[in-house]
């Protein structure tokens, strides 16, 4: 039999934020920030880890962290993490079946009431206390 | 016989001539693939007259009829009924017939088959798959008290009932939901939106018995809970159909908000 092309996207096709909307961005920031915040963690253990080999090793690593580029990776780090905070509770409330709107008579042009406003305001939203906590962090890392 | 005299202000204008559309020319992109033969995809591009009514499957049928008849594309109803011509056109899922070309907006459109299917040739897409685990959903009535049967009573059902389903019993197994999910897009053993819209129908039903079995079908680790509400299903559903509010509510009994 011959072998058919099965066709499918692939990591390309899922991580392709546009064509769908501000959900399908919400979900691609969402799962970027996760690793984005997994990455954070596996790095702030091993950082942290240097400390067990004495206080030189300790105040190499600082050395290399308190820097503005270290800095710099601290502020997307509270932007990721205020992200992934608001929007995944927003996910959380949601894929429990709540403000994903009522079931009912579907009309033309066919609206999904599961992505309505109050889903997008959540998504703004979270984009926003990113923002603003970015700022916030920039102005306390890096200022002065 | 009596006549009717028609005053000079009653009498009817002469019918006016149709307004005529100025026929454009586009160019049409299409996907060509067969297995037996190709080993990558390749496009063919045809330069075609379209009127602003025109629809995507009118055009490829078009080509068909005048520039290349081998193009294998699948259709039927052309009214967005049957769920027979979906395909990939200019990057998102949507139904051919159903799709006019004036609301693209643009003069070169590319036509490729759904993603997430396996292509049987050129446009066409095997729902083998889709069809399959429709089926394991058992999509319909559970319920030991059978309607047919002379000494049972009708089931009572109000329109309130009603409406926590009708519009999930509105899929047309197109399957543009399948194909722009993301999730389907890596994992070759997702159930899909459209599996899991159809679990919460008849899961909704008043009427069902077989909520337990369905829940347990779901919930498996390529389940249920590997969709992750991007919501893009819903975004190209053609008929209203919603499939990620369904899939949210399916979860709502499985996490106990819903009984």
């Amino acid at each position: 039999m011959t072998e058919r092309l099965s066709n499918r996207e692939g990591i390309k096709g899922m991580v392709n934020p546009t064509r769908y909307g501000l959900e399908r961005v919400a979900y691609w920031m969402q799962r970027l920030s996760g690793l984005g915040l997994l990455a954070y963690l596996i790095g702030h253990i091993y950082e942290t880890s240097t400390i067990l080999n004495g206080k030189g090793a300790w105040n190499n690593m600082l050395s290399l962290t308190q820097t503005p580029g270290g800095h710099i990776v601290l502020v997307l780090v509270i932007g990721m993490c205020v992200f992934h905070t608001g929007n995944g509770i927003r996910l959380m409330i949601s894929e429990g079946g709540k403000g994903v709107g009522k079931p009912g008579q579907p009309e033309y042009p066919y609206r999904a009431s599961s992505l309505n406003s109050k889903q997008r305001l959540c998504i703004w939203v979270s984009i926003a206390l990113a923002a603003l906590a970015m700022m916030y962090g920039a102005g306390v890392l890096l200022g002065d | 016989m009596a006549t009717v005299e028609i005053s000079k202000e009653q009498k009817p204008e002469p019918a006016k001539a149709p307004v005529q559309s100025t026929p454009k020319t586009i160019t049409l992109r299409i996907s060509r693939f067969n297995p037996s033969e190709n080993t990558e995809k390749k496009f063919e591009e045809f330069k075609i007259p379209v009127q602003k009514w025109t629809t995507i499957l009118e055009a490829i049928l078009y080509v068909k009829q005048n520039l290349d008849h081998s193009i294998a594309v699948r259709y039927s109803c052309r009214q967005a009924s049957c769920g027979s011509c979906g395909m990939k056109i200019n990057g998102k899922p949507r139904l051919a017939c159903y799709t006019k070309i004036s609301e693209l907006e643009s003069n070169v459109i590319t036509i490729e088959p759904m993603n997430n299917f396996p292509i049987l040739r050129d446009l066409a897409v095997d729902f083998k798959q889709l069809f399959s685990t429709h089926k394991k959903m058992k999509p319909f009535i559970v319920n030991e008290e059978s309607e047919v049967q002379s000494s049972t009573k009708e089931f009572i059902q109000t329109p309130k009932d009603l409406e926590k389903f009708l519009q999930f019993s509105y899929c047309i197994k197109c399957g543009l939901c399948n194909s722009a999910c993301p999730t389907m897009a890596t994992d070759k053993s997702f159930v899909g939106p459209q599996g899991l819209a159809q679990a919460y129908r008849y899961t909704a039903d008043n009427r069902d018995q077989g909520k337990k079995d369905r829940l347990k079908i779901v919930d498996q680790s390529h389940g249920i809970w590997r969709c992750h509400f991007a919501g893009s299903c819903s975004n190209v559903c053609p008929k209203g159909v919603d499939p990620a509010m369904a899939i949210q509510l399916l979860r709502g009994y499985l996490l106990g908000f819903r009984k």
